[in-house]
């Protein structure tokens, strides 16, 4: 390969370090690129003179250390996260300029070890998509071929983590949004265990999927994040203390006997024959590193993204009944009555697939309906939680597939067919729905030398071997390393 | 033909936790419009609830209290409807799965009768904000401090038959909510909510009639008034051999009468679903076990033991027992002077009629509960006199001295001593030779003359008894002699 290679957080932190470069220096390249690949649509806000300003302040407070890793690194924050210095939109009409009183406490984590805000990345409208094309601030290109969707709703982290616009960015996952476009361009992204990070500061969609997760070069760019973001939080209730140990130091002979699972029901019609031929290969270069390879069976796959279109909806009908007009956000002008207000408020405010699953929600909660489908989505989603737990627990102690069925889909391609759109998500959403970590790392091209990402699931609370299978993995590949071609012509330094 | 009214009641008790039940922002009652909120009561993106485990123990309190069944596994459910005071656009509540359930309430009719109400269940849920209409400015405003304070509903089983039941039934619960100390219970201020439903059947059926529900009754005043108003109106159509309506009617306080609410307003769907920002809340049994240690003595339990260890009467058991402050106040009183009876009366008549004329509780008597029941120890000592005890009581109670002090700074003290009281009788007896002779020759009344001179003479402080005993003593001798 003769493009630039992209360079690691790890390698970024090592320069500070060694004070090769300074934070200003690197915070100034960035928003250089920023402004140079505006047309990548992949941030909404970028305060520059701010991130500049923290740059300055951790330069002169000295390079990174053991209490603050990330000090002097710039992070881009998909714009769901709320920060207390600028706006957070969710890509919505709906939140256009709106500023939140508080900071999410996963954001504030990486404040305190020492990184801070660069800008905020665009996503689908309050992260309902697939291909980033849902946000009311225009979609975002894929740096690996411009006329292509970056995937969703993480769109904007994953294009800028590509394009070397920041070194790491902050994604969040409820059906594969974090590993979905992590894998259309060509980078790594984590969904830890749900309950891992805390969910507080997160513009809810679906609250039972909902993750936060690090998207960055590297294996162990993920974990050296995704470890400092993690924890109990007092102010999410569902977010769980676990021990953290240092993820970015791999598992010594994390190999020996280890079983991956491959699931014999992903192999299904639709599934790009390039994408299972590369997957197939990173599986084969994991047995040269020492594991096994065993075929299990996850029956109930087939009903995950029904299952999960009921279950998402119905929850996201929910949490965007705040959003009435009333407190914050739009309000629609010239209304006369109250129910008007609403209606005219949300109307306007929110996009159309938004829209649709607010719809969707409401129905299958509605008397009458409950039972047929919530209730029974419910059902469908124990079965496949125990789908996961049989497998670990009998056949293998991590799981590999592919992590989108296609490589980047050309923009527009499936907009007008949203069920199309929702198969994007086929080898994501179970491991959502099961609450299990997931690992996407790039492990090859397809014919239009556009990325293939490789998901690698583990039991809950195993996120440390996941990582360490992937860091070895990445000391064996160069795939994670490649930049996309828009880089090396566009000669960015 | 006659009919039968059966009632079944809702209430809302609000809790008096510090914080509120899903976030650290202050409960309190009075504060200034929205001042007691935070980004969660104000439903801004990005907040979630946690339980307040205070609102749990206080609803395991009550359950309790009323022989529920403790569920040990909780859920929270929202309940979905748009309206401005409720910031989130769903209520967290409790659905299918209540905290308590299957329990009941004894209530009693004039101190005598009593009546077992069945509790369905008891649910935590938070409460809405409130929206204030100003029609001069024909603007709407909204005062989200209430939004997000703790409540416990409590469902009763359709088994109150009158409106005085139904009274007795929401005075009892608040007695109790009181003594578990959860809830002040004031219902002017909102903090107990009633509303009522209502149907009437032949007397004899087992089937109900068609029912409705009455709500806004915000006050005790008006419990039985408009559940009144409202049986007479069902009878009055049943009678007239017309049907109820199945309805949700408002209370209107100022006419005394019920009318429709508009069908719009109660034809909702909620949409409940479990709550998926809040892990399920495990109760286990050793909890329960914990704070059943900790139950204070309830009423029920305490008026009993009024009436048949202390021997007080079921009347005087009932006042004594309404407030937990009087039968603390009474029990710490009966420890100092052991007469149960003397106590009962000194504060219900005496302590009550003055903390009544200055409109006062017996939290702010000048009076302590041990000073009263030193003074009663005196009387029943023989030191002084009722009489002498009625105006230290009536002292201390202006002044706050303790009555000590003031029958030391007066000199009060009860001659009841033979030696002492004797040469004074004798005395009187001898400088009165006419008035004695009168006696003798039949003129009896003459008596209290001589008990009037010794009092006299002792400025009061004769102990009467001993007095009357050895007066009667010396004019035996001296009419024998």
């Amino acid at each position: 390969m003769t493009e630039s290679q992209q360079p690691t957080l790890t390698d970024t932190i090592e320069r500070l370090s060694r004070k090769k470069i300074s934070s200003v220096e690197l915070t100034h390249g960035y928003l250089q690129a920023i402004r140079d690949h505006s047309e990548l649509g992949a941030f909404i806000s970028v305060d520059e003179d701010k991130a500049l300003e923290a740059a300055a302040l951790a330069d002169k407070a000295g390079p990174p250390d053991e209490n603050q890793p990330l000090r002097g690194i710039p992070i881009a924050v998909k714009d769901l996260f709320v920060t207390a210095s600028g706006t957070t939109t969710c890509a919505s009409q709906f939140l256009k300029g709106y500023e939140s009183p508080f900071t999410a406490t996963s954001v504030q984590k990486l404040y305190d070890a020492g990184a801070f805000c660069i800008g905020k990345t665009n996503l689908d409208e309050f992260a309902m998509g697939s291909s980033n094309e849902n946000s009311s601030f225009g979609p975002v290109k894929n740096p690996w071929d411009t006329t292509r969707v970056p995937g969703g709703s993480s769109g904007g982290s994953a294009a800028a983590v590509a394009a070397q616009l920041a070194p790491v960015a902050l994604g969040t996952d409820t059906g594969g949004s974090i590993r979905q476009p992590a894998a259309m361009c060509g980078i790594s992204g984590l969904k830890p265990t749900y309950g891992r990070i805390s969910r507080y500061g997160m513009i809810a969609f679906a609250s039972s999927l909902d993750q936060a997760g690090p998207m960055a070069v590297s294996a162990k760019d993920c974990a050296l994040v995704a470890r400092i973001m993690a924890g109990a939080d007092r102010l999410d209730a569902t977010s769980v203390d676990k021990p953290i140990t240092r993820w970015e130091e791999p598992i010594p002979n994390v190999f020996e006997g280890l079983r991956i699972g491959v699931p014999k029901q992903y192999l299904i019609d639709g599934v790009d024959p390039e994408v299972l031929s590369a997957v197939d290969q990173a599986i084969s270069q994991l047995e040269k590193l020492g594991a096994t390879r065993v075929e299990i069976s996850l029956p109930h796959t087939e009903f995950a993204v029904a299952c999960y279109y009921v279950i998402a909806a119905a929850e996201a009908s929910s949490n965007l009944a705040r959003f009435d007009g009333i407190r914050f956000g739009a309000r629609a002008q010239e209304i006369s009555t109250l129910t008007e207000l609403y209606e005219r408020s949300r109307t306007e405010g929110f996009g159309s697939e938004v829209k649709r699953r607010i719809l969707l929600g409401t129905y299958v909660l509605s008397s009458g309906y409950y039972d047929a489908y919530y209730l029974k989505a419910q059902k469908v989603r124990t079965l496949i939680q125990r789908d996961f737990q049989d497998a670990f627990e009998h056949e293998c102690d991590l799981i590999a597939c592919p992590t989108a069925p296609t490589t980047a889909f050309p923009l527009g391609e499936k907009t007008a067919d949203p069920l199309q759109m929702y198969l994007a998500d086929v080898f994501t959403i179970p491991g959502s729905l099961a609450g299990i970590p997931v690992l996407s790392v790039p492990c090859g091209f397809d014919g239009n030398h556009l990325p293939v990402g490789i998901q690698l699931i583990g039991q809950a609370w195993d996120e440390h071997r996941l990582l360490s299978v992937a860091q070895r993995y990445q000391e064996e590949t160069t795939w994670h390393l490649q930049a996309p071609p828009l880089l090396s012509h566009g000669g960015k330094a | 033909m006659e009919f039968e009214t059966v009632i079944g009641l809702e209430v809302h008790i609000q809790l008096s936790t510090k914080t509120k039940i899903f976030s650290g922002a202050s409960a309190a009652f009075g504060a200034d419009p929205n001042e007691n909120i935070d980004p969660l009561t104000f439903g801004l993106p990005g907040t979630l609830p946690v339980l307040n485990r205070q609102v749990a123990v206080s609803a395991i309190k009550l359950g309790l209290a009323l022989n529920c069944e403790i569920r040990r596994f909780n859920q929270f459910a929202r309940k979905h409807y748009f309206y401005p005071d409720l910031p989130k656009g769903y209520q967290i509540s409790q659905y299918e799965e209540p905290i308590c359930e299957h329990g009941r309430l004894v209530i009693r009719l004039d101190d005598e009768i009593e009546r077992v109400v069945g509790i369905t269940r008891i649910h935590m849920e938070e409460d809405a904000g409130k929206n204030i209409h100003d029609a001069r400015t024909k603007s709407s405003l909204i005062d989200l401090n209430r939004a997000g304070v703790p409540l416990l509903e409590v469902v009763s089983e359709p088994d109150i038959r009158s409106a005085a039941e139904a009274a007795s039934y929401l005075k009892t619960l608040r007695q109790i909510a009181r003594y578990l100390e959860i809830s002040d219970g004031n219902m002017e201020e909102g903090s107990l909510r009633c509303d009522a439903n209502i149907s009437l059947r032949p007397t004899g059926q087992l089937k109900f009639g068609t029912r409705t529900e009455v709500k806004n009754i915000n006050s005790f005043k008006f419990v039985e008034r408009a559940l009144n108003y409202e049986i007479a109106r069902q009878l009055s159509i049943l009678k007239g051999g017309g049907q109820v309506i199945q309805e949700t009617r408002l209370f209107d306080s100022t006419s005394g009468t019920t009318h429709p609410m508009r069908s719009k307003e109660e034809s909702a769907d909620y949409r409940y679903f479990p709550d998926p920002d809040l892990p399920p809340l495990i109760v286990e049994e050793s909890w329960v076990e914990k704070v059943r240690s900790k139950m204070p003595k309830l009423p029920e339990e305490l008026r009993q033991m009024l009436i048949e260890d202390l021997g007080l009467t079921p009347y005087d058991a009932s006042v004594l027992t309404a407030e937990k402050e009087n039968v603390d106040f009474f029990l710490e009183c009966y420890q100092v002077s052991k007469n149960a009876k003397a106590a009962s009366n000194w504060i219900t008549s005496e302590l009550f009629g003055l903390l009544n004329k200055d409109e006062r509780g017996i939290a702010d008597s000048p009076i302590s509960a041990r000073n009263l029941g030193e003074l009663l120890t005196r009387i029943d000592g023989g030191e002084i006199s009722g009489k002498m005890a009625k105006e230290v009581f009536e002292e201390a109670f202006k002044t706050g001295q303790s009555p000590s002090d003031i029958i030391q700074a007066k000199g009060l003290k009860q001659i009841s001593d033979e030696s002492e009281l004797l040469p004074i009788i004798e005395q009187i007896l001898e400088t009165s030779p006419n008035q004695l002779a009168e006696y003798f020759s039949g003129k009896e009344k003459l008596r209290d003359y001589f008990v009037g001179q010794v009092m006299k003479a002792t400025k009061g402080s004769a102990d009467p008894k001993k007095l009357n005993l050895l007066l009667d003593k010396e004019l035996g001798r001296r009419k024998d002699g």
